[in-house]
């Protein structure tokens, strides 16, 4: 038989996709459905006063709800209660929802969407988050003494470097937009919604506390989903409680699928952020001490970024050895649409100030960018800066090598002068990073995910979980592992749908947590039912299990994750171990400058990542190039900017991703170096691919034109300012 | 509204619709052939790119009346249409996408599919930049593109009988000389077919 774990295995929603056949939630018959639509507000800040019906407008052809409407509370569940299902009366970000709208067709919504006009009384908005009084949350990670060693770094001949980092927001820009079908509650008060989403358990709570019921009346079904990268981690809580608040108030279905615009305009992006770093260096090239300070913008409404700010934090020291580090951290409100969950979740923005602050004290000691990184790299054994010791799976040098060994990175003369031939200049940029796998600290432990396998009676085997298939490959994860751990085929495993009334929570699909702790769930539900159902494992587990369902045999297998007892995490003091294990990575960006122009063009890609065990080569490498070209686009070309609180970019010919024109080459070289409480040793993939594309990227500009940026995305604009002021201080 | 006469995966149907309807909104919710995508409906996509008459049009830039009398081909159409002509289960495209972890999570493909289909028709044995050039209006963000280009590849490989360049994935569980014999032959096919053509 052949290997299913490192082999290759079907989607088994393959074919479905390329003939087209695929049921997303814009696709989906529903008889009898309205659609769905929302009234919002048109300022950053203000107070609601009312509404004003066009007189034209005909009520009656149309079903309004108002937060009077809502049966249970007017609370967008998730950490904080304070963002209201619909504003009552203060309104704290443009685009906030006021009023929804279900009408019979397309053209009667549109009309009615139009006829109804909020009266808001504006207030003055707080849009710069360095002026923000309100944190959503603070974080301190403290080792060492950081103030004694910048005391004495003069006398100890230290050089103490200082950096001010900013990275801009970015759109997530799943191609399928958001959209959910809610059904009115049945005799029993049920409510049924369907979705574009990534986690249907998250939904599910939030329908709860809107509608005041319990989580067995409240079924949330998980459609064929067009993408995520955490943009449907939290926001279809919000579409999911309008059009379920619409079908009740209409007494029949409501469709709310959203636009581009609207999508663009209202959905939470990723947290710009300011990361200002104070490091201490010894002559060798040692880090002797950092000082970090983080600021996230959270937006208007605190959603998730308590969580991405600690995730920000955690990784903001790099993967890198040093005694003395300190990580203040702080999300501030805002009146910005609020900021939310996006692939790597903090992490890209603290990865993007150290790897920036590395080049510079390369450039500061003399020392090779790929010389500094290897001499402070953390092996096993090293301590975090939480204090967390590795113990195993560390791939540090493995992946320094094998980017090293590809593009000659080591020995290429970093920001050398060289020919600019046909106005065009070349550079290489490293970058090197980590990423924690699995939810932040006590997170694991605290939502106790649960994984169910089931023998149906022709012994075939359903794996039932929360994990949903966005694209990245659960399902055929899900297949590799459960054939593999029974020594069956793919063809005798299935995999439920997602759907609140059959699958166990298992957690949401995030985090790069779906393989690592689901699939490590998975194996041991299996293990546990192979010993079941026993027999002669010579011969096909299909006759084997049915045989058991036939004698009855209890098929049923239930595993809920548990972290190793060694990972212990203090979420007072946040020390400890912040993540069962990291993923590591380096990455190395050719590029190419117009000198007229200041154009960028990455030119090839070269990343070497340690995974532990890619349970399917290809979709790992599927993830780390998606990813990577995701953080590619981010570096240079993808713009999110505001004013007066409103996104500026309102379709995609302004709110631009990468082209197959703006793709690199792709190298992609898998290192794996097993994690022994992982699913055949591996670990997390998902988000780390992001990490590292923005500051590889922005070391290749500088290695090509010499010009320090500190910014991203480094647009030819910003990459001329930078030019201009280095001329200026020249000149000085 | 008016009623309108279309052809549409080689059958000609008949749907009444307001006149301004675009051809995307005819097709999903006139026809039910919701396999054609919006997700943007301004045209920057390229997730409703349907063939006309072979070429590779935005289904939500058109206006169905503008198509009338022309062949229209949808993602449904594919395998139907490659089977009529003689091939056996789903059209080479569809099954290197599939094959190739081209397809994520799959909102772009059936645009992205159509655009592949709509180059090779025209050019046989196209060169990687060709390819890229081709799929530009498709938009993806799963992916990064190059198991796309590499499922156009294949397609392109397959057609003409030789061995596709194996990939990392699939040299782990290829002989790695055959793997290597493989990966030569296919290269060297392809440029000596581009010779033929008078190019590069």
């Amino acid at each position: 038989m052949q290997a299913h774990v490192g082999g290759r295995v079907e989607r088994p929603e393959g074919r479905a996709k390329v003939t087209g056949k695929s049921v997303y939630i814009a696709d989906l018959k529903v008889e009898g459905a309205w659609l769905g639509g929302t009234v919002r507000s048109d300022v950053a800040r203000g107070t609601l006063r009312g509404f004003d019906f066009a007189p034209e407008f005909d009520r009656t052809r149309v079903v309004i709800v108002t937060p009077t409407d809502i049966p249970g509370e007017n609370v967008q569940a998730l950490i904080v209660d304070d963002q209201p299902i619909l504003a009552a009366e203060r309104i704290e970000h443009w685009g906030e929802p006021l009023l929804l709208v279900a009408a019979p067709d397309a053209r009667t919504l549109e009309a009615a969407l139009a006829a109804i006009r909020p009266r808001i009384d504006p207030l003055p908005p707080v849009l710069d988050m360095e002026l923000s009084k309100h944190a959503q949350k603070q974080i301190t990670i403290e080792k060492g003494d950081v103030d004694a060693a910048i005391r004495a770094a003069k006398k100890n001949g230290h050089i103490v470097l200082e950096g001010t980092y900013h990275t801009d927001s970015q759109e997530q820009l799943y191609i399928e937009p958001q959209g959910c079908v809610a059904f009115p509650p049945d005799k029993d008060g049920t409510i049924v919604v369907k979705g574009s989403l990534q986690c249907p358990h998250y939904v599910r709570k939030a329908l709860v506390r809107c509608f005041g019921v319990t989580p067995g009346q409240a079924r949330v079904v998980q459609m064929e989903t067009g993408g995520g990268f955490g943009g449907k981690e939290e926001y279809p809580s919000v579409v999911a409680c309008h059009a379920a608040l619409l079908a009740r108030a209409a007494r029949r279905p409501v469709s709310m699928i959203y636009d581009r615009h609207e999508d663009l305009a209202v959905t939470p992006k990723r947290h710009p952020a300011r990361v200002r770093h104070k490091t201490v260096v010894d002559k060798h090239g040692r880090l002797i001490a950092m000082d970090i300070d983080v600021l996230l913008d959270g937006g208007a409404y605190t959603t998730l970024s308590p969580v991405v700010l600690s995730r920000g934090c955690i990784h903001a020291a790099g993967p890198y050895r040093c005694e003395n580090t300190r990580i203040r951290g702080r999300v501030v409100a805002t009146n910005h649409v609020p900021y939310g969950a996006f692939r790597g979740f903090g992490a890209p923005q603290t990865c993007f100030a150290i790897e920036r602050m590395m080049d510079r004290v390369a450039r500061a000691t003399g020392i090779h960018p790929f010389a500094l990184r290897h001499k402070n790299m953390l092996r096993v054994g090293d301590s975090t800066a939480t204090g967390q010791i590795l113990k195993d799976s560390v791939g540090s040098a493995e992946v320094l090598a094998a980017v090293a060994e590809k593009t000659g990175i080591d020995k290429h003369g970093w920001c050398a002068p060289r020919d600019a031939r046909a106005g065009k200049a070349r550079g290489l940029g490293l970058s090197f990073f980590y990423h924690g796998a699995g939810f932040t600290g006590s997170g694991e432990e605290m939502l106790k995910g649960r994984v169910r396998i089931d023998v149906l009676a022709d012994g075939r085997v359903e794996v039932l979980a929360g994990s949903t298939e966005i694209g990245q490959g659960t399902n055929a994860l899900f297949l590799a592992i459960t054939a593999e751990s029974l020594g069956c085929e793919t063809a005798d495993v299935v995999v439920a749908t997602p759907d609140t009334a059959h699958v166990p929570d298992s957690g949401p699909t995030v985090a790069s947590r779906t393989c690592m702790v689901v699939g490590g769930c998975l194996t041991k539900a299996c293990r546990e039912l192979a010993a079941r159902v026993g027999g002669d494992v010579k011969r096909p587990w299909r006759e084997r299990a049915r045989e058991f369902a036939q004698r009855g045999g209890d098929g049923q297998v239930t595993v809920q994750y548990s972290s190793p007892k060694d990972v212990v995490w203090d979420d007072d003091t946040y020390t400890g171990d912040a993540y069962p294990v990291f993923g590591w990575a380096a990455d190395v960006a050719e590029i190419e400058v117009d000198l007229v122009t200041l154009e960028v063009e990455v030119k090839r890609f070269s990343t070497a990542v340690d995974v532990g065990k890619a349970i399917q080569p290809a979709l790992v490498e599927g993830q780390i190039e998606g990813g990577s070209l995701q953080a590619v686009g981010w570096a240079h070309l993808e713009v999110v900017t505001t004013r007066a609180g409103k996104f500026e970019q309102d379709r995609l010919a302004t709110c631009i991703i990468p082209t197959t024109l703006d793709a690199p080459k792709f190298d992609v070289m898998l290192v794996e170096i097993p994690y022994a409480h992982g699913p055949f040793g591996a670990k997390g993939v998902g988000e780390l691919p992001m990490d590292g594309g923005a500051p590889a990227v922005v070391a290749a500009i500088e290695d090509a034109i010499g010009v320090h940026l500190t910014r991203v995305p480094a647009t030819p604009e910003r990459i001329m300012e930078a030019l201009e002021s280095a001329s200026q201080a020249r000149k000085q | 509204m008016r009623t309108l006469s279309l052809k549409v995966n080689g059958d000609t149907v008949q749907a009444a619709a307001p006149s301004h309807w675009t051809l995307l909104e005819v097709l999903r919710y006139k026809l039910g052939l919701t396999g054609s995508k919006q997700g943007c409906d301004k045209g920057d996509c390229g997730a409703c790119t349907v063939l006309v008459d072979g070429r590779p049009v935005l289904a939500c830039l058109t206006l169905a009346g503008a198509v009338e009398e022309r062949e229209v081909t949808t993602i449904e159409g594919l395998m139907p249409l490659h089977v009529k002509s003689g091939g056996d289960g789903p059209d080479p495209v569809q099954a290197a996408f599939d094959r190739c972890g081209a397809l994520q999570c799959g909102f772009c493909q059936p645009g992205m599919m159509l655009s592949a289909r709509a180059l090779l028709n025209k050019n046989p044995c196209p060169t990687r930049a060709e390819i890229r050039e081709a799929l530009s209006g498709n938009l993806c963000r799963c992916t990064g593109y190059t198991q796309i280009f590499e499922a156009v590849e294949l397609a392109v490989a397959e057609s003409i009988g030789v061995a596709p360049a194996p990939r990392s994935w699939e040299a782990q569980r290829m002989d790695p000389s055959e793997a290597q014999a493989a990966a030569k032959r296919a290269a060297a096919h392809l440029a000596e077919r581009r010779k033929q053509e008078g190019r590069e």
